[in-house]
């Protein structure tokens, strides 16, 4: 891969800076368009460019195939267990006023959405990243003078 | 519609464009230059999503449709073939014939369903305008699509990370993760 | 009828594209087109539902930083201005949450329910359509192919195969 040099110039300075839009894409989703989805995929899309480039073994130093399994499950348990804390502390599932005293100003709801998105963003991000490694991690057996 | 909107001149510029991408996509058999303009195809539609004020939407799919799906069918492609085999003639008019019915039908409804913008539609009347009025006073952020989605609707959207994680599990029972084509993948 | 067709250019349009998309999964034996056709007919449904959201002179659905309780010029994230002031506001923090809502009752916004619905849908659908190119990449390592017919034959010929033996 020595050849593409301007490609790996430029992807060194933009990949850190589309983790950082994805993460400000994220936690300024209350404000502005924007969320756990969104912030996954793009995140996702980071490491799919660094894996484009630098090669798939590079990007699973990176992102390690168990870190992928271990967020995808975090992800789903993050989004249910904030439903079953509201349910322990005696509200509906999902219902996050029950989370925080401070009624007045909706912290509780606040708190709720922030865990939320994120078990979304863990999900999200992971099984993107899972997707993306069982497809390329995959040897293809057409010869490349077919193309 | 009482006077001309001069926006609509980008919404039909859009269109036009939708379906010049669309039609090039169905008679395409090189399928690189199918999966790319499905990609441009989902670029498109983002760009209609933010002139129709779903912002969010369109962060999505442009993100989505245009970045990753493109890749994972790149990716798909590299692993089967590059080039459609071309099919019989009748079943060109075979699938004529569907999409004539179909569309016939569709086109028929067409008369029954609410005018383009209209703020007293069934759809924009109940449900949807009581999130608006709703959400600062409940949840207190102004995005309201945030809120629906993380809070008023959280149950749904726990669903769908659900399925989101399930079609991950899927994919990695079918292919691996860690597979290359090693000894022992074929049986 | 012109008038009734341009008020709803919207339904035609979308219309049109699904049923490119539907031509694209009858007219081709190919299962990574026919994936693809599916994504086309898939991305017009959102366009329907986003369209049907839409409202003349709407926004997008993104309220004014308002002051719930707050003091205007404190974001209200800020659990600081909370501590500092809450007591003296306290008193008076009906009378701003009321003009908050009044204004945000003036703008027009578009509706935020078929986003939401949408905004999810899109990320559910990349996820399932890995799935069947999932399928279709085993189906090509197991049958050399990917176009249906010759699966078919390759089928046919194991059973015929399996009869006669």
């Amino acid at each position: 891969m020595t050849p593409h040099l301007v490609l790996r110039v430029v992807s060194k300075l933009l990949i850190p800076l589309i983790v950082v839009f994805g993460l400000y894409v994220h936690f300024h989703g209350d404000y502005s368009p924007g969320g756990g989805f969104q912030a996954g995929v793009i995140v996702a899309a980071a490491v799919i460019l660094y894996a484009l480039i630098f090669g798939i073994d590079s990007a699973k130093r990176a992102v390690p195939t168990w870190f992928v399994k271990f967020m995808a499950a975090l992800g789903v348990l993050l989004f249910g267990g904030t439903g079953v804390a509201s349910l322990i502390l005696g509200a509906n599932f999902l219902d996050y006023d029950v989370l925080h005293p401070d009624l007045a100003h909706h912290t509780g709801q606040h708190i709720g959405i922030i865990l939320v998105e994120l078990g979304v963003l863990s999900t999200v991000f992971s099984v993107m990243m899972a997707i993306f490694y069982a497809f390329a991690g995959r040897a293809p057996d057409i010869p490349e003078g077919e193309w | 519609m009482t006077e001309f909107d001069w926006t609509q001149l980008l919404d039909y510029a859009l269109m036009g464009m939708l379906l010049a991408v669309g039609i090039a996509i169905v008679r395409l058999r090189n399928l690189f230059a199918a999966v790319m303009l499905m990609g441009v195809y989902s670029l498109l539609s983002a760009a209609w999503f933010v002139t129709l004020d779903a912002v969010d939407v369109a962060f999505t799919e442009a993100a989505v449709g245009a970045g990753i799906s493109t890749v994972l069918m790149l990716a798909a492609m590299l692993l089967t073939a590059r080039e459609a085999e071309p099919v019989k003639a009748i079943r060109h008019w075979a699938a004529l014939i569907v999409v004539s019915v179909a569309g016939a039908a569709l086109f028929y409804a067409v008369g029954d369903m609410p005018v383009y913008g209209d703020p007293n539609s069934p759809a924009n009347s109940y449900v949807g305008m009581d999130y608006i009025t709703s959400t600062p006073n409940e949840i207190a952020i102004p995005n309201v699509v945030t809120a629906v989605l993380a809070s008023y609707r959280g149950f749904d959207t726990f669903g769908e990370t659900v399925v989101i994680f399930a079609a991950g599990l899927g994919v990695m029972l079918l292919l691996g993760l860690n597979s290359g084509k090693k000894k022992g993948d074929e049986e | 009828m012109i008038e009734l067709v341009a008020e709803r250019f919207n339904f035609i349009i979308v219309i049109i594209l699904m049923m490119t998309g539907l031509y694209a999964v009858v007219a081709t034996g190919n299962l990574v087109k026919r994936l693809v056709g599916l994504s086309l007919f898939q991305t017009s449904v959102f366009l329907l539902y986003i369209t049907i959201g839409k409202v003349f002179g709407g926004q997008p659905p993104i309220l004014p930083e308002y002051s719930g309780g707050y003091d205007s010029s404190s974001s209200y994230d800020g659990d600081a201005g909370l501590a500092a002031g809450h007591g003296a506001e306290a008193a008076g923090s009906a009378v701003p949450q009321g003009e908050a809502v009044q204004q945000t009752a003036e703008a027009i916004y578009s509706n935020p329910l078929p986003h939401v619905l949408i905004l999810t849908a899109i990320v559910v659908g990349v996820a399932t359509l890995a799935v069947g190119l999932a399928l279709v990449v085993r189906i090509r390592e197991t049958y050399g192919t990917i176009e249906d017919e010759a699966i078919n034959q390759a089928d046919y010929a194991v059973e015929n195969a399996r009869r006669n033996a």
